[in-house]
């Protein structure tokens, strides 16, 4: 067995601390080791077996009320001592330019350990025994010639962090994740559909393999499969109004572009008005506006066991705790870090994040989770006269400021009187923001409700592609406009 | 030890350094193979990859700074085959030999303990030199960038009392790759991007772009007050546009968003083959593009490598759709393999690195007039597939975009959603591309700042369809 890679990095963050020698109001050293394996199938042929470790070390300095940073991926005394002094550069020629004048209150202290164990270790599985289940994984897609190609990956990471700072921060976290993928793409002529388990790379987890080898996989895999071929001679899903309900695999991406991105206070106070974009929430709905209907409970919850961004502490030290975004339908509070709580005299949450050692921490989504209701799958399907159930996203697309969206799903049923009845291919829809959630009709209960993740999300200048988990039980939302593919 | 350099003393140091840093990042490279090469068995092969930088990132809002640092990163690719099998490490590189070695060493035993445990790959590709290459190139484009200390004053003094807000990026970027056949290719660039918004009271906004590889303040200004020129435009009542089909002209900044649609699965010869990209409906002859439209990779601009991880050179000048019709795909050595034809070059997931569309005959002067009424949109936000394998796609108007009456610009619009399709707005319903192409520059910084661009033109498009 050897699917973790050694290295000989030796992390000893107060040593190092310590060696730095700078002249600041406060020092911070940030130091993140990750480990994420890969294994790729496609057609049942190897396509991709390898490692990737990276480490580094951001070093923070606060100098008249300005923080600069200067991170590297040298951990020798003289490369941390080097970033120390870009720092230091930094801070002075910012100093007379900064947007707001910080002090230490932005690093708070924070000590401690927080590791979380898998209960199947990432290094349980060789890489042959990787191999296997993801070639098997292809060969249980193939289901006939119609399907023209099958892959399976896995991505097992080794997440370290530590923090150690001038005014007494020693903290470690330590967390394990898994993501699987595996498609379908099915053809006949000029038609080709895909189907995959859950949209792309949405089965991501923090812990081990128990995660992904579920006793159901096998069973969804062929389902996989089957749907793949089944869509091929599906009709277009139909152009018109109708209620939608959507599966937790798109809820997942339903939460993530419209409740999660819009709510960040980093975009509401225009620092990502560049790239990302702004957002349709203003500083004066926090507590006032109705986002959607009474239905709608959307919690930032890091705490999650299992969930992909679940942490004990923040990368600036803030230690993370459950919080109502939207409760009861009302605007509650945003997401946004201490520094972004002082600019915007805003309620926020512990979510200031980096992607690694060599970004900076900004206001990010961790788990953002729509709350069960009370209606069971079959009671929400039987309360519809006309409507369409969709499945996992395969596209997504909305304005800078998280207004006007489109999204397209792999797998859609049509629901006719109460019943679900005829499956169509291509399922679009689209709206605004607004009117989408309050349109939400019926919220199904706990045994609808699922958990998902993407380790890929986007934001930031300079860019920083991130991890963030969201659940959700399975919703209806009424009079929405969908429709089909084609040209 | 107290601070005890002044600012101006450490940025003429850091460039120094930079100077030292390259030539060691080089040094250590080429280190790195050599010792690999000497722990090659017979039946072994090997490729290396280093992608490193040293770059200053400033994020801006409101004509302040938001966040100021430096980051020092590097990442080598030690890709193993032996045995018909393969896997790879890609580890910290921080230019120390020793340091870097004692990563790389152990890493090398892990992938002969790995790679017996692999199945057989039959696609691999071997190194090796193809004949009449050199196998070895060297490109190293020093530039003159700001000092690390005054940049941000050279950058936010000329816009005070603007609503500025962005994100400048600059210093030393490399990619090189070498292999067990003693194949050796470096490509150094110091560059810079800026890459900026104005906004105005109401919240309408303008982009802007700066990049070079010499920081010119004077460039600088006139690229600034051109953007205050077009904000000023903005100040007009905003006009609601209804969904509906409008004569459109997509400004280059426009048009290269939807040309980096086509590094999604859709040149690559891969997805061709495995039913993931709209072209084969060009190459089937089921549609074909507008004889107007020419698209190309062109290396011969230098912007960025032109080997890839195989160490295989692209060609300076590769059509692949030309005036409409399907004449090359994007091909990696892998997917030669596979489908028994003839690598390009291509990188590793076949996107486009050098795109570049001709120019047409519109002249600047009579887009407006040409026109006629319709939308003229600066920018497209937000991309995406709506139906891939029919080429159809979705995404936001952004920034400057006016409705145009008469050629004349009547007032900026609410952004709109269009949804449409590629064998359309490139298609039949492309009326005239400009006669000036534009460097659109690549400003991504996911994991390492991007290098090159896309040149393109603007494009007139009849009937271009929206929908929300």
């Amino acid at each position: 067995m050897l699917s973790t890679p050694r290295t000989t990095v030796r992390i000893e963050p107060q040593r190092m601390l310590q060696s730095i020698h700078a002249s600041a109001d406060w020092v911070g050293l940030r130091v993140v080791k990750t480990t994420e394996t890969l294994r790729g199938v496609r057609d049942q042929k190897p396509k991709a077996n390898g490692s990737q470790v990276r480490y580094g070390a951001m070093v923070e300095v606060l100098v008249d009320g300005q923080i600069g940073y200067g991170a590297t991926v040298d951990l020798s005394t003289k490369g941390l001592q080097a970033a120390a002094d870009a720092a230091i550069l930094q801070a002075h020629a910012a100093a007379a330019w900064g947007l707001y004048p910080f002090t230490e209150q932005i690093r708070p202290v924070v000590k401690g350990n927080q590791i979380t164990a898998p209960e199947r270790a990432l290094d349980s599985l060789s890489p042959k025994e990787i191999n296997d289940l993801l070639i098997r994984i292809c060969y249980t897609l193939k289901l006939s010639d119609q399907i023209i190609q099958t892959s399976a990956t896995a991505i097992a990471t080794q997440r370290e962090t530590w923090f150690a700072s001038s005014n007494g921060s020693d903290a470690y976290q330590s967390s394990a994740s898994v993501v699987m993928d595996y498609e379908a793409t099915a053809k006949e002529g000029l038609v080709t559909q895909r189907r995959g388990a859950n949209g792309w790379f949405a089965r991501a987890y923090q812990g081990g393999w128990e995660w992904l080898l579920t006793p159901q996989l096998w069973e969804e895999v062929q389902r996989t499969g089957e749907q793949a071929i089944e869509l091929l001679t599906a009709p277009e899903c139909p152009s018109d109004t109708r209620t939608l309900v959507l599966a937790p695999d798109q809820m997942m991406l339903q939460l993530h572009e419209s409740v999660g991105h819009p709510l960040e206070l980093d975009r509401i106070l225009g620092d990502e008005r560049n790239y990302a974009g702004g957002s349709f929430v203003q500083p004066k709905d926090f507590g006032h506006l109705t986002y959607g209907s009474p239905l709608m409970n959307v919690t930032f919850d890091p705490t999650v066991q299992g969930e992909l961004a679940s942490y004990g502490s923040d990368d600036t030290g803030v230690t993370a705790r459950r919080e109502h975004l939207v409760k009861d339908g009302v605007l509650q509070r945003g997401l946004g870090s201490v520094e972004s709580q002082l600019r915007s005299g805003l309620p926020g949450v512990a979510n200031a994040r980096a992607c690694s050692w060599n970004r900076p921490p900004i206001d990010r989504m961790a788990n953002i989770n729509l709350e069960p209701g009370e209606t069971s799958f079959k009671d929400m399907i039987s309360k519809i006269e006309k409507g369409v159930f969709m499945q996992a996203n395969s596209s997504w697309s909305i304005d800078d400021q998280r207004y006007k969206f489109q999204f397209g799903c792999e797998y859609a049923q049509l629901i006719e009187n109460g019943e679900i009845t005829q499956t169509v291919r291509n399922p679009n829809y689209r709206s605004t923001t607004s009117d989408f959630w309050q349109s939400l009709s019926q919220v199904g209960d706990r045994s609808t409700w699922e958990m998902f993740g993407t380790p890929v999300c986007g934001k930031g200048e300079p860019n920083q592609i991130i991890w963030v988990g969201h659940a959700s039980p399975v919703c209806a939302f009424d009079n929405i406009e969908v429709f089909g593919g084609g040209e | 030890m107290i601070f005890s350099l002044s600012t101006a003393a450490v940025a003429s140091q850091s460039r120094t350094l930079a100077t030292e840093r390259l030539e060691l990042w080089e040094q250590t490279f080429y280190r790195l193979s050599d010792a690999l090469q000497g722990e090659c068995r017979a039946g072994e092969h090997f490729t290396l990859s280093l992608v490193a930088e040293d770059s200053q990132f400033t994020r801006m809002n409101r004509a302040r700074v938001r966040q100021s640092g430096q980051v020092v990163d590097g990442a080598v690719k030690l890709t193993w085959i032996a045995n018909q099998r393969t896997c790879y490490r890609d580890l910290p590189f921080t230019g120390n030999w020793a340091e870097d070695w004692a990563a790389v060493k152990p890493a090398l035993n892990d992938l002969r303990q790995e790679i017996d445990q692999l199945p057989e790959d039959p696609f691999i590709v071997l190194p090796q030199r193809v004949a009449g290459s050199k196998g070895k190139s060297r490109a190293v484009y020093r530039g003159n960038l700001l000092d690390r200390d005054r940049a941000i004053a050279e950058l936010l003094g000329p816009v005070q009392g603007l609503d500025f807000v962005g994100i400048y990026a600059a210093g030393l970027s490399v990619r090189a790759q070498s292999d067990s056949a003693g194949q050796r290719h470096w490509f150094a660039t110091e560059s810079f991007t800026l890459d900026y918004s104005l906004f105005d009271l109401k919240g309408q906004a303008v982009k802007g772009t700066f990049a070079d590889r010499t920081w010119d303040s004077v460039a600088y200004k006139a690229n600034v007050a051109r953007a205050q020129q077009q904000l000023q435009l903005m100040d007009r009542p905003v006009k609601a546009v209804s969904k509906g089909q409008y004569r459109t002209y997509l400004a280059p900044a426009a048009m290269s968003e939807l040309i980096l649609m086509m590094s999604w699965s859709c040149t690559s010869e891969a997805a061709i083959r495995q039913g993931g990209s709209p072209m084969e409906q060009l190459r089937v002859g089921k549609r074909q593009l507008s004889p107007k439209f020419t698209l190309r990779e062109n290396f011969s601009r230098g912007l960025v490598p032109q080997f890839n991880s195989d160490s295989e050179m692209a060609p300076d000048n590769l059509p692949l759709i030309e005036q409409g019709k399907i004449v090359n795909t994007t091909i990696n050595g892998r997917t030669a393999q596979e489908y028994d034809v003839i690598s390009n070059g291509a990188s590793d997931s076949e996107d486009l690195r050098a795109a570049e569309v001709d120019a047409g005959d519109l002249a600047e002067a009579d887009i407006l007039k040409t026109l006629d009424t319709g939308l003229y949109l600066s920018n497209l936000h937000y991309l995406n597939w709506s139906d891939r394998p029919a080429g159809r796609i979705t995404g936001m108007t952004r920034y400057a975009c006016f409705w145009v009456e008469q050629g004349e610009i009547i007032a900026p619009i609410n952004d709109l959603r269009f949804d449409d399709t590629l064998f359309n707005f490139w298609g039949d319903n492309l009326i005239a591309l400009t006669q000036q192409q534009e460097l659109v520059p690549a400003v991504d910084t996911y994991e390492h700042r991007d290098l090159g661009g896309t040149w393109t033109p603007g494009a007139l498009i009849e009937d271009f369809t929206y929908t929300l």
